[in-house]
């Protein structure tokens, strides 16, 4: 375990590096640093000692060891917009879109994969025919729509759950949470089904496919040879032979879940990081978006590295002494 | 002459295609004894599988059982309620297939799988169970069983796989086994000591046997009966040496000629010309008379039925009655 697991930080850390170079190129090369900071009236002389001072002058890699330095720390410097640094602004922004994007993962898991068994299991059943036509358009329809029509529909014409916004929220140490609050999960429910619903989708449909695929291999075959129950064979067996792909598949969409929720938590008015990020790019907020950025690989890497844990535990052939590979297929 | 353990009788299994029905096994009839090895041999496509699959209840859909009684000491199985027929699987007829590297599942440690399996049929506890696993690993011949226990299926060679799989196929000491090639996939030179495994263990816990292959010289080392199938129908059935030795119908004749043995002088290897027909195209009468180097008229129009000639029974038009 330890030589796989930390081969892989390694390669964690490389990546974060090539991330961090191309944040550090857009913050020191996008547009002049200086320029975003001063007025118009200031002198030449008082930039070039900003210059100086920011270490603009300093060689290229020197820079760049700071910045990454910096960023380990967790400053990313001042946002244009706000004048304010980044790294607060992301505290205040960040529970929303990770509250938003967890409970979505969590909805497109409890609901998808169970849904994918069934599926799975009864292949041609009513049901089945209904969730895979259900699927389909979960899969064509764009986010945006799914969340104007969630709208129009729950929240112009039934007027059960607003429309914008996270509803009260409840302070925990640093932490904002809306999972406390009658309005705050009122608030989460449409946006959370939005950007989970394409998600629920996919591993609906994987989880189909895969158990179709498990069910007919030689050791299910065996299996019911042995008179051991469906309940078992289906859950024991088939299910947990799935599951490999599906953490790969999850752990992806947990990282596209937080980088998508750009678009719901637009149209929602989501007070998150990605609402944060776009109006960012409207206003070329530099430090905002190289932090952005950087912050979203950081998930990715790390969601990575959790996804690769897990085959570890699932897998026992990646566990192996690799002397003896094993045959598979 | 004791009762039979099981009772083919007139078994017909079809698939319902775009095409038409397909009638892949067609009026087969044969008994199995307590205790006893019974041969099943013919080329690819003759339907030995499915005939297997249709005992134990497993036939996939399309295929079904169009005819036919299946009876265990009497007692008919095949029209049994799904759950009945499942206790019945591995608990009275056990099933060991052809690819003892596909046949475990990789995330379970085969000692998992063997306590689930005798937890499913008996009352035992876990720690029962698990001494009963490591002694059955040790029947199979694995070495240091309680240890090997512990381990995952892709830890373990080809061949001691499938000594796992035979170990698992008679945990809970089922009454009769179907053994569906169970050496094709391994390699040539532990095939032997597998089937002389299987022997030897069914004959000390007393279960009988059906052995699927399409090895006439595996079939004449170890079984008691044999019958020889082509496209979906017994073409002869007897006493493995009468077979072996004075096969009487020209399909069964050829496939002799095509045992490679070491014990026997062969005269001349007479392999049979051709395959075995497609079921959308199943010759008239004799369903041999294409390749059969002895087929005249009457085979291209009739179809012969087993008759008795000698110890065996035999279809073919060579011993029919004229009727
Ligand atoms: N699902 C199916 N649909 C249509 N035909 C099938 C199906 N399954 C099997 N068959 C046909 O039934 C016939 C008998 O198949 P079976 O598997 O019993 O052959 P076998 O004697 O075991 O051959 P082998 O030695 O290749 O295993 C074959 O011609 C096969 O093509
Ligand atoms: S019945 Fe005719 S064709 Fe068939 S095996 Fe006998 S001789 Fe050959
Ligand atoms: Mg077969």
């Amino acid at each position: 375990m330890p030589a796989f697991i930390i081969r892989r930080l390694a390669q964690s850390v490389f990546v974060m590096l090539v991330v961090a170079m191309v944040a550090f190129l857009m913050f020191n090369y996008v547009g002049d640093p200086v320029h975003q900071m001063v007025g118009i009236e200031t002198s030449m002389q008082e930039r070039e000692a900003l210059r100086e001072a920011l270490g603009l002058n300093d060689p290229p890699l020197v820079q760049f060891a700071r910045f990454v330095g910096h960023a380990v720390q967790g400053k990313f410097g001042l946002s244009y917009q706000y004048k304010r640094p980044v790294a607060e602004l992301f505290e205040e922004r960040l529970p929303a879109t990770l509250e938003l994007s967890l409970v979505a993962a969590l909805f497109s898991l409890v609901i998808g994969i169970p849904m994918g068994v069934y599926t799975g299991l009864h292949r041609s059943g009513f049901l089945s025919r209904i969730f895979m036509t259900f699927s389909l358009i979960g899969i064509s329809l764009p986010t945006f729509l799914i969340g104007i029509l969630l709208i129009f529909v729950f929240a112009v014409i039934l007027g059960w759950l607003p429309s914008y916004g996270r509803g009260e929220v409840v302070a925990i140490g640093g932490w904002t949470t809306g999972l406390l609050t009658i309005s705050g999960l009122k608030a989460l429910i449409m946006p959370a089904i939005t950007l989970g619903m394409f998600q629920l989708t996919l591993i609906m449909r994987l989880i189909r496919s895969e158990m179709l695929e498990v069910l007919r291999t030689d050791y299910i075959k065996f299996a019911r040879a042995r008179g051991l129950t469906d309940r078992a064979i289906n859950f024991g067996h088939a299910l947990k032979n799935t599951l490999v792909p599906v953490i790969t598949i999850t752990g992806l969409q947990i990282g596209s879940i937080i980088a998508f929720a750009i678009i719901t938590e637009t149209v929602f008015q989501w007070p998150g990081m990605g609402l944060l990020f776009l109006q960012a790019i409207h206003n070329v907020d530099i430090p905002i978006m190289s932090a952005y950025l950087i912050l979203v690989a950081f998930f990715f890497v790390v969601i990575n590295l959790i996804v690769d844990i897990l085959y570890y535990v699932v897998d026992p052939r990646l566990r192996v002494d690799m002397g003896k590979a094993g045959g598979h297929g | 002459m004791s009762e039979p353990l099981l009772n083919v009788a007139h078994l017909r299994i079809e698939f319902n295609t775009r095409r038409g029905t397909l009638v892949a096994v067609d009026d087969i009839s044969f008994d199995v004894m307590p205790g006893e090895v019974f041969g099943v041999v013919g080329e690819s496509g003759a339907g030995k599988s499915l005939t297997g699959q249709a005992i134990i209840g497993l036939l996939e859909p399309p295929g079904r059982i169009a005819a036919g009684e299946i009876r265990l000491d009497g007692r008919r199985i095949d029209n049994l309620p799904y759950g009945q027929m499942r206790r019945l699987r591995g608990r009275q007829i056990g099933m060991i297939f052809q690819d003892p590297l596909t046949s475990l599942n990789p995330l379970y440690t085969v000692g998992r799988q063997l306590v689930e399996t005798i937890q499913t049929h008996t009352s035992m506890n876990h720690e029962e169970a698990r001494r009963r696993a490591v002694a059955l690993l040790e029947d199979v011949g694995i070495p240091a069983a309680d240890k090997r226990i512990d381990h995952y299926p892709h830890q373990f060679s080809g061949g001691m796989r499938q000594r796992v799989v035979i170990a698992l196929a008679l945990c809970a000491n089922p009454r009769l086994v179907i053994a569906d090639e169970p050496t094709t996939a391994l390699d040539v030179s532990i095939q032997a000591q597998i089937i002389l495994l299987l022997k030897q263990l069914c004959e000390q816990y007393d279960t009988a046997v059906i052995l699927i292959t399409h090895d006439m010289g595996v079939i004449a080392e170890i079984s008691d009966r044999v019958a020889v199938m082509y496209a979906g129908r017994i073409v002869e059935i007897g006493g493995v040496r009468e077979v072996v030795k004075n096969a009487r119908h020209p399909y069964a004749r050829g496939l002799m000629g095509a045992i490679p043995s070491l014990h026997r002088r062969v005269e001349k290897l007479n392999q049979i010309d051709g395959s075995m027909p497609r079921l959308t195209e199943i010759p008239s009468g004799c369903a041999f008379h294409p390749r059969c180097p002895q087929a005249f008229e009457r085979c291209r129009r009739e179809r012969p039925d087993l008759v008795r000639v000698g110890e065996s029974q035999v279809a073919c038009w060579l011993y029919g009655r004229t009727s």
